[in-house]
């Protein structure tokens, strides 16, 4: 069997507030296989944000070791992290997070700017992830010229440029009405059906029943780590 | 690697965006630059006539007049008074003194020209062949007197530019007669118009004509024959001009038995007035830019007020670029790049201004317009400077945000 996507050793993340030392993340460890499709769920305060941030590569455990991809999170730099963010992680925000002087078409072509991709390939990479999102019709609207679902699937789009490893989705559909964030769940569902790897942090657990697995949290530790649809709650 | 051309693309679109915000913060470089170009133009204007008037008086020349010069220029009456220089001490000049290209003795006086039923009160000069190769005058219309028409004291004389025009609007005034004191006099020629000296007086409003003949005819028959009002001694070459200036000042010491201090002549070096003239104008010059460069920098000052708010307002683009892949070192450059964009494209801008108000005021004052390239590229080099100094915070600001903070902003 290949190594796992993500192997994640005994994190532990501490932060300091005050005169207080927090432990966000206190002794964390999981794998993700390729092609997983995985919720990490958990209240607010439970250490998912910060296990998702670590994820991405905009933090670093204190101690511990998360190897993604075969990259070490830890012993990366800032530029070693920003091209790590660049190839390897697809993120997806709850609010979307588009640039609103953009169109979809450039909005989806920014993460291959970085990747000093040209700017034809970037193009055609753009309207190919478009049309696969379903948004093949309006590539040239802003972003307040779209509903919610429809920034969300260009948002997602983005998030697949540049064929990274992980898709990283963050309350996917906490901004969304029940009947779209259904939508979205079932792209993600496909896209993983197609070979994508998708991590989702939530604290709903409706959205973790669609994936295949739940990695539950609390207070910076893993409860419990189930197929999903069985909550443990 | 981020390309080129998608970094300027990005910041020009960023600009783009709030056309007015950028507009206006460009206007604080525009007229920072505008005016300290128009203000070292004007001033180099100021400083090129200056010396252009000066240079006409004529080249390498000293003149000697009588009297002690007091302090800087200021010229007192000592003993022997405004007699104490004769046609002798010239010819001494002449013989003795090394490196002296001619030496020309003049005596000035006033009189009433009548002519055509006008009549004008030029001054009247009466010089030696020499004098126009001392001042370097040519002549425009007809011709000047020779060494014997001087000698036989003959009644020509020729016209400064200004009595020409006076006198004579419409007709050639060769040929011509002018009557001065009752006499009459023939017009041999005319010369090249000089224009003002850098003391402010017409050069052309002149009647020159043989020195014996202003002696005798012109001047009043109750002075010495010998003496004259200035002597103009015109070195081979610049650089014999310090080396003359104190022969012939020990040699006229020598002659008057005078000691130093009790002088009762002076001798003007006109290249050292040049040079302080000059200097003064440049003074001048470095003082309008230096104010106007005060403006420049509150333009700068300007910029970096508004890419610190731009940086605020865009925490978040910042931080979802940062996720997206972006580097320290790519936010450093956009932001950077937008700051020296609005500044250089306002230092064109103010360049074309401050060359136009340049023009405008130099034709207003009737000044040369000198526009050096030298100084058109240093005013574009300076507000991209202005612009990467106070650009360079906002940008170090934007690239040193955290992304998990940025990402959190509302």
């Amino acid at each position: 069997m290949s190594a796992p996507l993500i192997e994640a050793t005994n994190l532990v993340k501490l932060y300091k507030m005050g005169e207080e030392t927090v432990h966000a993340l206190d002794g964390v460890s999981f794998t993700i296989p390729h092609g997983g499709y995985c919720a990490i769920v958990g209240p607010s305060g439970s250490g998912k944000s910060t296990l998702m941030n670590i994820l991405g590569g905009l933090d670093t455990p204190t101690q511990g070791r998360i190897v993604i991809e075969g990259a070490d999170i830890g012993a990366l730099d800032d530029e070693g992290l920003a091209q790590f963010r660049n190839r390897t992680i697809g993120f997806v925000f709850q609010s979307f997070n588009l640039l609103p002087r953009l169109t979809a078409l450039e909005n989806v072509e920014l993460p291959m700017i970085y990747a000093g991709t040209s700017p034809k390939e970037r193009r055609e990479q753009a309207e190919t992830l478009l049309a696969r999102v379903g948004l093949g019709e309006r590539m040239s609207h802003k972003p307040t010229q779209l509903s919610g679902g429809q920034q969300q699937r260009v948002a997602i789009a983005r998030a697949l440029a540049g064929k990274p490893a992980l898709l990283l989705a963050d309350e996917p559909t906490g901004a969304l009405d029940t009947h779209t964030g259904q939508e979205i769940l079932a792209l993600f569902s496909q896209l993983n059906r197609e070979g994508a790897t998708v991590v989702l942090v939530t604290h709903d657990h409706e959205v973790a029943a669609a994936t295949q697995r739940t990695i539950e949290m609390r207070d910076g530790r893993i409860v419990a780590d189930h197929a999903s649809g069985r909550s443990a709650a | 690697m981020m390309r080129t051309s998608d970094l300027v693309g990005s910041a020009a679109r960023a600009l783009r965006s709030n056309p007015l915000r950028s507009a206006l913060t460009a206007l604080g470089v525009i007229i920072g630059v505008a005016s300290v170009v128009a203000m070292v133009a004007l001033g180099s204007g100021a400083q090129a006539q200056v010396e252009r008037s000066i240079a006409s008086l004529g080249s390498n020349l000293l003149i000697v007049v009588p009297g002690a010069a007091r302090g800087g220029g200021g010229v007192r009456g000592a003993a022997g008074g405004w007699d104490s220089l004769t046609l002798d001490d010239a010819a001494a000049i002449a013989a003795q003194v090394e490196g002296v290209l001619v030496v020309a003795p003049s005596q000035r006086s006033r009189a009433q020209v009548i002519a055509n039923g006008a009549n004008w009160n030029p001054q009247i000069e009466g010089v030696t062949p020499a004098y126009l190769t001392a001042r370097d005058w040519e002549i425009a219309q007809g011709r000047f007197f020779d060494e014997s028409e001087e000698r036989q004291a003959r009644r020509v004389v020729v016209l400064g530019a200004t009595v020409a025009n006076e006198l004579f609007p419409n007709i050639d005034p060769i040929g011509e007669t002018v009557r001065i004191n009752g006499g009459s006099y023939e017009i041999i020629g005319v010369l090249e118009s000089k224009g003002q000296s850098g003391f402010g007086m017409d050069q052309d409003d002149i009647v020159l004509a043989p020195f014996t003949t202003v002696k005798r005819r012109i001047s009043g028959r109750n002075r010495r024959a010998d003496t004259v009002s200035q002597i103009s001694v015109k070195t081979v070459s610049e650089e014999y001009l310090t080396r003359v200036e104190e022969d012939v000042t020990n040699l006229l010491r020598q002659r008057h038995r005078t000691r130093e201090g009790e002088d009762d002549f002076t001798v003007q070096n006109l290249s050292s007035i040049t040079e302080a003239a000059a200097q003064t104008t440049q003074v001048f010059t470095y003082l309008l830019g230096g104010i106007s460069a005060v403006s420049l920098l509150v333009g700068g000052i300007g910029i970096m007020n508004i890419m610190l708010v731009s940086v605020t307002e865009r925490t978040r683009e910042i931080g979802l670029r940062k996720a997206l892949g972006a580097r320290q070192a790519d936010i450093l450059h956009q932001f950077g790049l937008e700051a020296v964009a609005l500044s250089v494209a306002g230092g064109i801008i103010g360049l074309v201004l401050g060359v136009l108000g340049a023009w405008l005021m130099t034709s207003l004052f009737n000044l040369p317009l000198v526009v050096a390239p030298q100084n058109a590229i240093m005013a574009i080099a300076f507000s991209g400077l202005v612009g990467v100094l106070f650009g360079a915070y906002p940008a170090w600001r934007a690239a040193k945000l955290d992304p998990i903070e940025a990402l959190r902003r509302e």
